[in-house]
């Protein structure tokens, strides 16, 4: 993009310069985030294995589809994609303050982190009223010919394929893996978004305190911000490998 | 507007956006999502015919996923500012993530290969099925190794 820009002519490694043109603590933060795509990409890598040596594995369809106050209200997708938009929109409000920070707009920048942190509580509620929907669910199941209830919990799934059981369809135990991978990697996700609200309310504090104003920059708020925006993508990744294939 | 004060060793700063770009990415994933819910839900909608075509299903499944490819593109050249640095660091970050190509590839092969041996049953050469096959002075040392 804007790397036509580049002066030419210019030698980047023969020293008294950053090669990469960026700090030492951003090029950390770069390299810290591909170790942490390497983590999540791992985990979601084992979910994709597991799932293909199942010959039935749930549908998301069929078992992301309640929203809050909607009672038993068939509602494919409509709460994952409230969740999503809230990320989204954390995220543009983020990079909004990332842009004031380069302006040296401090009022900016704290009206935008504020904005930012309300998108990630709103989101973290969001799953937990998900989670819980899920633990505290009980479903029928046909276990062994009896009738039995179960939850969707990392040991239990309700979720297999249905059978004829006198006179009515009832499912079956699905693969118990099912509940351990979506607990865990909306677990580990919900967990980077619990550190990173943690990070922006330092970074919060710390506008305020005039901190960064006496510094003269801040790149601090770029590097919350380059954390933040990983914490996004990552949830794109969740959206697509548990609620959209 | 004292930018220049981050570090000495960096040569030059990349112009300032206008937060224009910004809102039209957040509208380009906006519009992406939507088209995938859609898609999603169109899968449903195909589950629940008379004869799901698993060939179709796939074909929208790696629509999705290249939309989703899409939407991280947009994340971390727009919002991360990656787009906008200069050609070492997009390379130092973009060359180590090529090694997922063959790591997603080589695993969901190892578990489609898993899949093959529990539906055919080629993999039951496990202790206990040649201890069957065999005679029974063969079986007793093999059992207990089956034991162990």
């Amino acid at each position: 993009m804007e790397t036509a820009t580049v002066p030419t002519g210019i030698k980047w490694w023969n020293g008294g310069r950053s090669p990469f043109n960026t700090s030492y603590g951003k090029v950390m933060m770069w390299y810290f985030l591909m170790s942490d795509a390497f983590t999540f990409g791992a985990f979601l890598i084992s979910y994709g294995t597991v799932r293909f040596s199942y010959n039935s594995w749930p549908d998301p369809n069929h078992v992301f589809n309640a929203f809050p106050f909607a009672g038993h209200a068939h509602l494919p997708l409509a709460f994952v994609s409230l969740m999503t938009f809230i990320l989204i929109f954390s995220s543009v409000t983020m990079v909004l303050a990332v842009h004031e920070g380069h302006k040296m707009n401090r009022k900016g920048v704290e009206k935008y982190m504020i904005l930012t942190i309300l998108g990630g509580i709103a989101f973290l509620g969001c799953q937990a009223w998900e989670w819980t929907h899920f633990l505290t669910g009980y479903k029928e199941v046909l276990v062994d010919g009896k009738i039995e209830h179960w939850a969707t919990t990392i040991s239990h799934n309700a979720l297999g394929p249905a059978v004829m059981h006198e006179g009515r369809m009832i499912a079956t135990p699905g693969p118990a893996l099912f509940g351990g991978f979506f607990f865990e990697i909306t677990g580990f996700h919900g967990f980077h978004v619990f550190s990173g609200i943690i990070i922006n309310i330092i970074m919060l504090a710390k506008t305020r305190l005039g901190h960064f104003d006496k510094r003269g920059h801040y790149e601090m708020i770029e590097k919350a911000g380059l954390y933040w925006h990983f914490v996004d993508l990552v949830w794109v990744f969740v959206f697509l490998c548990f609620y959209l294939i | 507007m004292s930018q220049h004060a981050v570090s000495s060793e960096i040569t030059f700063h990349p112009p300032l956006g206008t937060t224009k770009r910004i809102w039209k990415t957040f509208w380009i994933l906006s519009v992406l999502t939507v088209i995938e819910l859609a898609l999603g839900l169109t899968i449903e909608h195909i589950h629940q015919g008379k004869n799901p075509s698993a060939a179709l299903i796939l074909f929208i499944k790696g629509v999705i996923t290249i939309l989703t490819l899409a939407k991280a593109y947009y994340i971390i050249a727009v919002f991360m500012h990656l787009g906008d640095e200069i050609r070492n660091l997009i390379m130092t970050v973009a060359i180590p993530m090529l090694l997922f190509v063959w790591f997603i590839a080589a695993f969901l092969w190892d578990g489609s290969s898993f899949r093959h041996l529990r539906n055919t049953n080629a993999g039951a050469t496990t202790i206990e099925q040649r201890a069957k096959e065999k005679t029974p002075a063969a079986t007793v040392p093999l059992q207990k190794g089956a034991k162990d």
